[in-house]
Formats: structure tokens, sequence, C-alpha cells
């Protein structure tokens, strides 16, 4: 499996490699699954065929290292195998949602503000750089400081500074219990009662609030989980794990129709901002979905209004930038930063920042 | 190295240099004299000292900006510094640049209890935001040893760690927020108002840089619910495997305690004399784990672990049934570098990671290589995360013990990397590990590293020499490899 692994990422670093001196724009393709995301990318086609059956699970480490070309949902199955899963919940978005995408846009799902982040379980990864070398950064520990911490800023990149061949996270046991609690009361006050909770030591593992309810919801050992569960009240949810999944995957009614949709991110408590359109509270408040045909423009001011962030996430306006503008100085440091990655500009130019 | 600089005369350009500084700083917010510059001459990494040009203390971000612009213009190197207790020599002064201190910058500037967050300046002590939040029912989460004296800049700059890592994070899982000023003295935000930014995350990428990419002038942490209960059990075992083999029964079980740490017979007899915690002297081992949550979730795993460790073989398993006994148990542990300071006349802290199975293996090559060198050595190790603290004892007024030390240290953090760790979990590379670097790493990665420095500093001012070795020193040392570490020339200067 590793003779299989090496020879197909050597071929892709000299596909790589050869672009690099042609400076033949690269648009780097996946599984597919979040295609949607992000900026167009101008370049030829460069299908990433790396093989895709490739973990490697250490449980009594806490940590997978696994190919990028492995589906989401195989490691997640072989994770479970040994009682353990990525704390952070990735959404997939379709079946064949890869590893490599998993880092490469890097979302997290509801358990986003209790677990970290897929940045945060990120501990080390291989990925070919924009000239064509094969590196390796970080590793399978769970603390290394040594030289930059480049895995990390992998997270959330696009590909635009690497293609991604291969990452390790830390992981962590399933929890031995769950339990959903459901409680009809507004946006408003929700965010009110979730900063009262988050300043407990509830084990809270995700908080929302959708169509009229707050939903939270409890994991950890029997005991702690009814503990908890007797101390916050509310309805009990039978099909949480059910309502999680389809938040996550934006199952749920709110993510249909074509209205755009928007992404922010704020601090947890901040109030809700006065723009028209439905919301969608996640993350404990600090990821906001928004179904929204107001201007850009408004949309971000009020967002940066508040300290946070607006990323058109679907739909929309194919002319806009779907990222929020950056200040002259910091957009100045990515151009070079990207730069130092990938000197001709070839990987996925314009997926983050034009 | 004993290089001091004290005979320095300021050439005309340094003169022009001062003045201007002069200018931009408060009153008595430059120092000059050899004196006042004793004081910064080293970092909690004592053996390198080296006195700089001179030390600047601003108190203002503009102070700071005036400071890096004019350095950056006339290209002077500057080192920024926070409390100065780093272990890896990273904030060692260069002779021919600024040492910026930002030791003025000690204000919390706003507590935000609805969003679980702080925004302090970079000379707030560690554990002072803790202090300062506990009546909220919250705290900040990474605990270094050195949490009393350690600054939050510099706790950002090391990306430092701490006996909580494993449940609660480094300081790059609990910071949301930086504002950095760049070599040519712009102020950025890193980070967001909420759990992310917009962008690369340059945050990650700041976090554990050393001071070699900005200066951090403001940190807005994340903060925590204080547990409800919290409860440690401390295991004895006559067998460092057996002790191993019970930190991957509680993993195996699913628990997640909030601290997992062992002890060496070396460190529990120097700890037990120091602070009499009560810990068993005859153990070759013995194992901290603490459980925190609700008072039913911690009883039920107290139990768990508690059988659990039998099963494993320790002689003996106490809990830890107040806050008195609980912090008795700590104390043996956190005050593990200063008790083993009492039995040598010096030491020197390593800081390897390993994967937790290697462990064994790795103590037994420690043990190989601490009679090979003819010097002591004793090991605390965070088993909950695989980083292991060897203390090298030795004597520096004995001539070659100092270097002796060295290359014994270097042999061990080369032994973790090859058992797939790191040469440092938490303290940094700084000058210390600089030419273990080149064992880490290949010479594109090292590229890599410096393409990434070259892109927030082109000039290359912020503390130059440090965490990232050139290609050039790693070529010549892969010579010297073959000698075993044993460096010839050994009266060259090497940092």
């Amino acid at each position: 499996m590793e003779a299989a692994l090496n020879e197909a990422e050597q071929r892709l670093a000299e596909a790589v490699h050869a672009a690099h001196v042609a400076a033949r724009p690269l648009r780097l393709l996946g599984s597919g699954s979040k295609s949607f995301y992000g900026n167009p990318v101008e370049g030829d086609d460069f299908p990433l065929t790396l093989p895709t059956d490739s973990i490697r699970h250490q449980p009594s480490e806490l940590v997978v290292t696994v190919g990028a070309g492995t589906r989401l949902a195989d490691l997640e199955t072989v994770l479970a195998e040994g009682g353990q899963m990525l704390p952070f919940e990735p959404p997939h978005f379709g079946p064949r949602a890869s590893v490599g995408g998993l880092v490469a846009c890097g979302f997290s799902g509801p358990a986003r503000p209790f677990s970290g982040s897929a940045r945060d379980h990120l501990l080390g990864c291989r990925i070919i750089n924009g000239s064509g070398r094969i590196l390796h950064f970080g590793g399978e520990v769970m603390k290394n400081v040594a030289g930059y911490d480049i895995s990390r800023l992998m997270c959330a990149s696009l590909g635009t500074l690497g293609v991604i061949l291969e990452a390790s996270f830390k992981v962590l046991p399933i929890p031995a219990a769950q339990h959903t609690l459901r409680r009809p009361m507004d946006a408003k006050q929700a965010l009110l009662e979730i900063a009262t909770l988050t300043r407990s030591p509830l084990p809270l593992s995700a908080a929302a609030h959708y169509a009229g309810h707050l939903y939270l919801r409890v994991s950890g050992s029997e005991s702690g989980v009814q503990a908890a569960v007797t101390e916050i009240g509310g309805e009990t949810l039978e099909d949480g794990i059910q309502f999680w999944s389809d938040l996550r995957e934006q199952r749920l009614a709110f993510f249909d129709g074509e209205r755009p949709l928007w992404r922010l991110s704020v601090p947890p408590a901040s109030a809700l901002p006065d723009l028209p359109g439905d919301w969608l509270l996640d993350w404990a408040g600090a990821q906001r979905w928004l179904r929204s045909s107001a201007d850009a423009t408004q949309i971000r001011a009020a967002t940066e209004a508040v300290g946070g962030h607006a990323t058109l996430f679907r739909g929309g306006d194919d002319s806009l930038n779907v990222f929020h503008p950056l200040p002259d100085n910091l957009l100045a440091l990515h151009r070079r930063v990207k730069q130092s990655f990938d000197p001709a500009g070839i990987l996925n130019r314009g997926a983050l920042y034009p | 190295m004993s290089d001091e600089s004290s005979d320095f005369k300021p050439s005309p350009d340094t003169r022009l240099a001062l003045g201007q500084l002069q200018m931009v700083l408060p009153e008595g917010g430059l120092l000059i004299d050899a004196e006042s510059l004793r004081p910064y001459e080293c970092d909690g990494l004592s053996a390198y000292r080296r006195l700089p040009l001179a030390v600047a203390l601003p108190e203002t971000v503009d102070q700071v900006q005036g400071v890096m612009r004019i350095c950056h213009r006339l290209g002077i190197p500057v080192v920024a510094r926070g409390a100065g207790t780093g272990l890896s020599g990273g904030a060692l002064p260069l002779e021919n640049g600024i040492l910026l201190s930002l030791a003025r910058f000690n204000r919390i500037v706003e507590i935000d209890a609805a969003n679980r967050r702080a925004r302090v300046q970079p000379g707030v002590r560690n554990l002072a935001i803790s202090e300062a939040v506990a009546p909220l029912g919250l705290y900040y989460a990474p605990d270094p040893s050195s949490q009393i004296a350690c600054s939050i800049g510099g706790n950002v700059a090391e990306n430092s760690g701490g006996v909580h890592c494993l449940k609660y994070g480094l300081t790059v899982h609990n910071v949301q927020q930086v504002e950095m000023i760049t070599a040519e003295g712009e102020q950025l935000l890193l980070g967001g108002g909420g759990l992310d930014g917009p962008g690369y995350d340059l945050l990650a990428l700041v976090t554990g840089s050393e001071g070699l990419l900005g200066v951090i002038t403001e940190v807005t942490v994340k903060l925590l619910p204080r547990p409800a209960h919290v409860s440690v059990l401390l295991a004895a075992f006559d067998d460092i495997e057996a002790a191993g083999n019970a930190v991957a029964g509680i993993i195996a079980a699913g628990i997640v305690p909030a601290g997992l740490e062992m002890m060496d017979n070396p460190s529990i007899r120097a700890a037990e004399d120091f602070v009499h915690a009560g810990y068993p002297v005859d153990a070759t081992a013995i194992l901290l784990c603490e459980l925190d949550g609700s008072e039913a979730e911690v009883a039920a795993q107290v139990e768990q672990v508690s059988a659990l460790l039998q099963r494993a073989g320790a002689g003996e398993v106490r809990t830890a049934s107040d806050t008195d006994e609980r912090q008795r148990f700590w104390a043996g542990r956190k005050a593990a570098f200063p008790a083993v300071g009492r039995i040598s006349p010096d030491y020197y802290c390593m800081d390897g990671t390993i994967p937790r199975h290697r462990l064994a293996e790795i103590l037994s090559r420690i043990a190989n290589l601490s009679d090979e060198y003819g010097l002591r050595v004793a090991n605390v190790f965070h088993a909950g995360d695989g980083n292991l603290h060897p203390l090298i004892l030795y004597d520096a007024n004995r001539p070659g013990e100092l270097e002796r030390a060295e290359q014994l240290g270097a042999r061990i953090l080369e032994a973790s990397v090859e058992v797939g760790g790191s040469i440092t979990g938490e303290h940094g590379v700084g000058i210390e590990k600089i030419d273990q670097m080149c064992v880490q790493f290949n010479s594109d990665e090292l590229a890599q590293f410096h393409a990434v420095k070259a892109a927030f500093d082109t000039k290359g001012i912020l503390n130059p020499g440090k965490a990232v070795p050139t290609l050039h020193r790693c070529a010549e040392l892969g010579a010297m490899h073959v000698h075993k570490g044993e460096l010839p020339f050994p009266e060259l200067e090497r940092f």
C-alpha cells in the first residue's frame, strides 16, 4: 500500500513541478464534494488520483494518519471500530468526501465550540508545494513546536498552498453517552441562554437554534450526561443523532431553496445583526447561517461591526468575492505567503483571494 | 559562550539608531549601559548569555511600531522578550541588536464573560489571567510549570503547553486573535472575533513562531468554565513498562484525563526530598492522573481508573480526597525541576516528544546514554501527550561537563526523532536545538520555512539565527555527524 502511495505521490509531484516550470495554472480536483465552495479557479483540471485506502489508526496514541484520497466515511468507520472519532465532526457534503477536501476546506461540525476545529486536531501533514517538492510538517505526536506550524496553515487554505497528500489527526474516544434536549424560544433568548450555560462546567457538545427552538447536546459518561440533563432541563429529542447530522450536512429544510447562504463567524454572544433573511445559529452562536438576498456590502458591514467575518457559502452572485475582504496590509501578506509556497502561482489560483 | 560585548563601542550608524529610538520611546524606555542591560543577557537557558546593543521598553503599540520602523529601515535585528522564562534561548539577545521587552504591556484590557474570552497585553502573566477571571468561574487552560512568571506573549511565541494539554490543548488551541506588529512596523489582526478568521490561518502559523514573524502586542484568549469536580490518583509502579501500559489502558478505556504525568525514580526522590509530597520513594515510576467533570462523572471514573491501574500492576493507588491532598500530589510534579536543581549544581532540561508506545524503549536508551556520558538523568513525562523532559544533571564548574550534557541531550533528541517524535514538544527550538532541526527536517522543508519567514520579514531582522537553521549550517553539521555527535574543533563557537 505504501509503495502505491509513494508512486502516486511522485507522479503528482512531477506533474506539479512541470506545471511550475511552465507556469501553467492547475485546478486541483479531489472528489468534488465541496467544489461549490470558494472563488472560481483558473487553470487546467488536475485530478488528484491518490490511493483511497490508506489509514493507519493507532488507538492507544489517539492518532490516525490517513491518505488524502481516503474517503472520510471510510476513515470514520475505521475510527469507530476502534471506539474513536474525529472530535470536530467534519461535514461530508456527499458520500465521496475525501480527507484531502476536509483539510483544504477546514470545515468543522456542531461540536466545534466545545471540542475544537479541524485545524485544532491536525497534527501533521505531507504536501506537495507549488514547486513540486514533497514536504512533511508536524507529525504524529500531540505536541510539536519544531519549525513553523505549516500543517495547521494548510487547513482551510483551499489547495492554494499545496497539494495535500496525507494528514495526521488527534482523535478521541466516542463518548459513552449523549443526549439532545430542546426548548422553545426565539434566537435572541437562545443566545442569552447559551451564554449562561456555556459559563457553567456542563458537558455540552453542541448548541444550536433552529425554527423556534434551542437545541442542546450533552456528551460524556452515562452518569455525567444524566446529571447534566437533569440540570439543564427541556424536552428530550429522541432522534438527536439525526438532527445534529442533518444540521452538519445542511439537510435541514432551512438549507433548501436558492436564496444565497451566508456563513457568519462572530463572537458567540454578539447580538443578532439587523439583516433581512432567515437565521440558523450553530456553534453555540459563533457560526450563524443566514439565508438572505441582501447586498453583500450590507451583510459584511453588519458582521464586521460585531468583530466577525462573512462568507458567501453557497449560491448568490458569481462575480462576488465569496470571502470577506481583508485589510490591504493583510491581503499583501496573504499574497506573499501564497508566493512562498507557490512562486509561479499555479495552485488553485484565485480560489481564496483574487 | 562568553562574548559579552562589554567593551562594545557604538559605531556612527549605531549612534544614529539609538538616537532615533530615543525619540520614539518614553523617558527611561531605552537602556544602553552595561549595568542596565545585564538583566536581559539571558532567558531561562542561562548557559547562554550575551548583552544586546540596547533594550527598548515601549509602553504603547505606537512605540513598538516606531521601534520596528527604525530597525527595519536601518537593518537592525530585533529580539522580542516577554518574561524571559523561555528554556531554549529564544530571547537571547544579539550583540548588534535591540532587545524589545514587552514587560510594560502588562494590562488585562477586557474580560468578556459572555463570549468567554479575555483581551490581554502580551506582558500579562499566564496565571494572572486565571486569577483575574476566577470570580466568574472561568480560567485560562494552558498551564506551563512556569505559569506564575511566564507571560502570555511568550506563551504565544512558544506555543506553550502544560500538564493539562491532553484534554485542553496547547496555546494554539486557546488563543482566538492576536494583534501583531510586523517587521516593517505594520499592525495586523490575526484570527477573528469569533472562532475563526478570514483567509489563511496565520494565527496558527504565528503561534509558536518564536518571535521570527512579528511582535505580538495583544492576545485574545479563550476562557473555560472551571470544572465542577477534580480528583487526582497517584499510582506507584516497580516497572516502567507497566506504567506505560497503564497509560495506554486508561486511553483505551475511552477516558481522557485532564492530566496524566509520570515521574521516574530519580525525579520522585528529588521531589520528595524537596516538597515532602508523600511520594513512594522506592517506586520505579509514579503516575499522576487527574480527572475532572461533574461529581457523578468523576466518581465513576476514579473507580474505573483505579481498577485499571491495579490491573496494570500498580503496587499502590492513592486518591486525593480533598483539595489539600490534591495540591500535595501535584506539588511534587510541579516542583520537579527546582527539586532536581537541589541535587545537582546544574541541570539541563530536554523536551522531546515520542509516540507513547515507544516510552520504555526511549527510557532504556536514555539510561544507556546516561552511562555512556557518565551523567545522571532524571525523567519527568507528560505521559498523556508523549512529551518527555529528561533532566540531565551536570556541574558547569567541571571542565567539559556542560558540553557532555549538551551532547547527551542532542543524542536523546535524535533518538526521539528516530522513533517518530519531535525534538521539541513545548519549549521551542531557540538557539538550543537549532542543530537538531537539521535531523528533523530535510533541506526542502527548511527552505520552505525560510520562504515563509521571508514572506513576513523580507530583511530578516526578527530574531535572526534562532529556530530555523540555515541550509549551510545543516550541510556542515551533516558532515560532522560522521563523528557521532562529537564535534571537531570544540573551541569554535557553535551558537
